[in-house]
């Protein structure tokens, strides 16, 4: 089964380049370079992922997912970003986007990223699981939710050797476990991510809608 | 001895000071004369250079402006006296009120002294026009009694020549006057402070923008051309790659820290420079932050060597490396996924790792861990024990308010350091253990 896939950055080039790396493996059904298109064009196009800038003008990719997400809740976002501030990625994340990989990433892993979230999965690249090591390295002052407000050592554990540059495979086998396992273990960080109250998350989320 | 003056006039005319001091008290004594001639002279005569040799003669040395200013009134009052003298005296109901506002105009007009003289009426560098007139702190007296002693003076000059009824006459024609004046020139003078205030802002604001040209020009331009006359895509992508970084401190930048270098900042440092100098992308993580201290510089030290071994054996165009602050430890790890070796096979002569990175580490108390298997990559564990932890406070991390890392912008001279100055950087590339296939 072919995954449909919707390109959303402002600049021209990107989108090409990207479009010309996925075309022999994803069917690429549209892309768009301002937020309005992009909203327009996902309503028509329904694609499964949409790959979507952070940094865009009026509103970036946070006003793209505000905008679709309870429409279509079908549709899956990867973060894709130059951006190396932890707050709007934190902020897109915790908008919905199930994944954030930086422009730099190679084509082929681009490509396994779409699987992935096509698949249901979460997709952390190094720099991300480092900003979630950092957000939760404090202990909250009053957890609302201790299951959500703090991460399991297990997670932990998996979040680091991500941050460390170990691929989702090599992870399940330091740790013994499947790559299904360490899928369910970072979906899970994912889920808190979105989810917790925690003071610090919420504020990166107001600070960025403000924006 | 007042002002140096006697002094002064008897080194001008070779004569002991004390018979020119003699001869001021004994003219003084004749109807004053001594006395007026004595200011005149202090403020006419030039204050001599103090290096001159001579005993300085005060440590008041009036600005050329309050002197001449002071002269002219004294010349004035000289004038007055010898009229009143030789009976051309046109009464006392004129003479001290014109004292009285004349001291009271200079006051107000006399450029004070140094910062205040640069701020009066400089409308340009001031929030609103009434702001101007109060705005500088020490001036304010000076203008309150300025504008007292001349209030003064149409008192007195109005209390002498009518009667209070009349006077009350008078002034009420004086606020009509001066508020018609107001009416007409006010909203002149208030389009001219807001057009200074309006310049000066796009003053700033251009100052801005050449700032930001500036740097653009100084790096993203540079880089540019360098790619553009770049042959090889490997070292493209290095320049584009380092580029990318240090266009990303600036503009996402953390603020400098004020008391050191962080540990974030001097790890993408790192990263950036080995980037450069050896064109691999390093893409590093760090999770906390705190200072440096010799033992974190001992660990970014080794850090740096582990990546540069990784760089050079590996075979490998990306090396990860994560940093983890902790209350009471930092671990990092360096790794890649290429070649590999089998630490046991490594010859007992092959210094590299041993010297740079075990024995550095060990030095500050910390432990080195290698991981590697001939194809399956390496990955090298560097752990080190934060015994100033207590005193030198908690990472920012665990501090609260805010567990992103904060900090700074990497230097930008470190980013963009040349291939050489890298190299002169980074400490001399080890002997190492890892075979190159």
């Amino acid at each position: 089964m072919t995954v449909r896939v919707f390109i959303v950055d402002d600049h021209e080039l990107f989108r090409s380049g990207v479009r010309s790396e996925l075309q022999a493996d994803l069917e690429i059904v549209g892309d768009a370079g301002t937020v309005a298109e992009a909203i327009a064009g996902i309503r028509e196009s329904r694609p499964d992922v949409v790959l979507l800038d952070v940094h865009m003008p009026s509103g970036g990719g946070l006003a793209v997912i505000e905008a679709i997400r309870a429409e279509l809740p079908d549709v899956r976002f990867l973060a894709l970003s130059v951006s190396d501030a932890a707050d709007d990625v934190i902020g897109v994340i915790r908008a919905g986007a199930r994944g954030y990989v930086t422009k730099s990433i190679s084509p082929e892993e681009l490509q396994a990223a779409v699987r992935r979230i096509h698949d249901g999965d979460a997709v952390f690249s190094p720099r991300l699981a480092g900003f979630v090591l950092d957000a939760f390295a404090t202990e909250p002052a009053q957890p609302i939710d201790p299951e959500l407000d703090q991460l399991s050592p297990r997670e932990r554990e998996v979040l680091r050797y991500i941050a460390r540059g170990y691929t989702y495979k090599e992870v399940g086998g330091e740790l013994g476990i499947s790559v299904k396992t360490v899928e369910t273990h970072v979906s899970a960080v994912l889920r808190k991510l979105q989810l917790s109250s925690r003071y610090e998350l919420s504020r990166w989320a107001a600070d960025h809608s403000i924006v | 001895m007042l002002a140096g003056v006697a002094g002064g006039v008897a080194e001008h005319l070779g004569l002991d000071p004390f018979v020119v001091r003699l001869a001021f008290i004994v003219l003084s004594l004749a109807a004053g004369f001594g006395v007026v001639a004595y200011m005149l002279l202090w403020v006419l005569a030039p204050a001599e250079p103090i290096d001159a040799g001579v005993a300085p003669t005060s440590g008041h040395v009036p600005r050329p402006a309050a002197r001449e200013l002071l002269g002219g009134g004294l010349l004035v009052a000289g004038v007055l006296i010898i009229l009143w003298f030789s009976g051309l005296w046109f009464g006392e109901s004129i003479a001290w009120p014109v004292t009285l506002a004349a001291i009271g105009f200079a006051i107000l007009w006399a450029r004070g002294s140094g910062e205040e003289g640069r701020g009066r009426l400089d409308l340009a560098s001031i929030g609103t026009p009434l702001e101007a007139l109060l705005r500088t702190r020490e001036s304010r007296p000076r203008l309150i009694a300025g504008a007292l002693l001349i209030l003064g003076g149409m008192v007195v000059f109005l209390a002498a020549t009518t009667t209070l009824a009349t006077a009350a006459n008078v002034v009420l024609a004086v606020i009509v006057t001066a508020g018609g004046l107001a009416l007409l020139a006010g909203p002149w003078l208030w389009r001219l402070a807001s057009e200074l205030i309006e310049e000066r802002t796009s003053r700033i604001r251009t100052q801005a923008r050449a700032e930001m040209a500036a740097h653009l020009h100084d790096s993203v331009l540079q880089t540019l051309a360098l790619i553009q006359r770049s042959k090889e895509p490997r070292e493209m992508a290095t320049l584009a790659r380092t580029q990318e970084r240090d266009l990303r401190a600036w503009l996402y930048g953390r603020a400098p820290s004020v008391h050191g270098v962080r540990l974030h900042d001097a790890i993408d440092a790192m990263a950036g420079r080995l980037e450069l100098a050896h064109q691999v992308k390093v893409e590093a993580v760090v999770v906390g932050d705190v200072e440096l201290d010799d033992d974190l510089r001992a660990l970014v030290a080794a850090c740096n060597e582990a990546v540069l071994n990784a760089a050079k054996h590996a075979g490998v165009a990306e090396v990860s490396v994560y940093v983890e602050v902790e209350d009471d430890q930092v671990n990092a790890f360096v790794r890649d996924g290429g070649a590999g070796f089998d630490p046991a096979a490594v010859p007992g002569d092959r210094r590299g790792i041993a010297d740079s990175i075990v024995q550095r580490m060990e030095r500050h108390g910390g432990t080195v861990e290698i991981r590697s298997r001939p194809g399956a990559g390496t990955e090298v564990h560097l752990h080190l024990p934060r015994r100033g932890a207590a005193r030198a406070g908690s990472p920012v991390a665990v501090s609260g308010a805010s567990p992103m890392p904060v900090s700074a912008a990497v230097p930008t001279s470190a980013a963009t350091a040349t291939p050489a100055g890298a190299a002169a950087a980074a400490p001399a590339p080890p002997a190492t253990p890892e075979p190159s296939t």
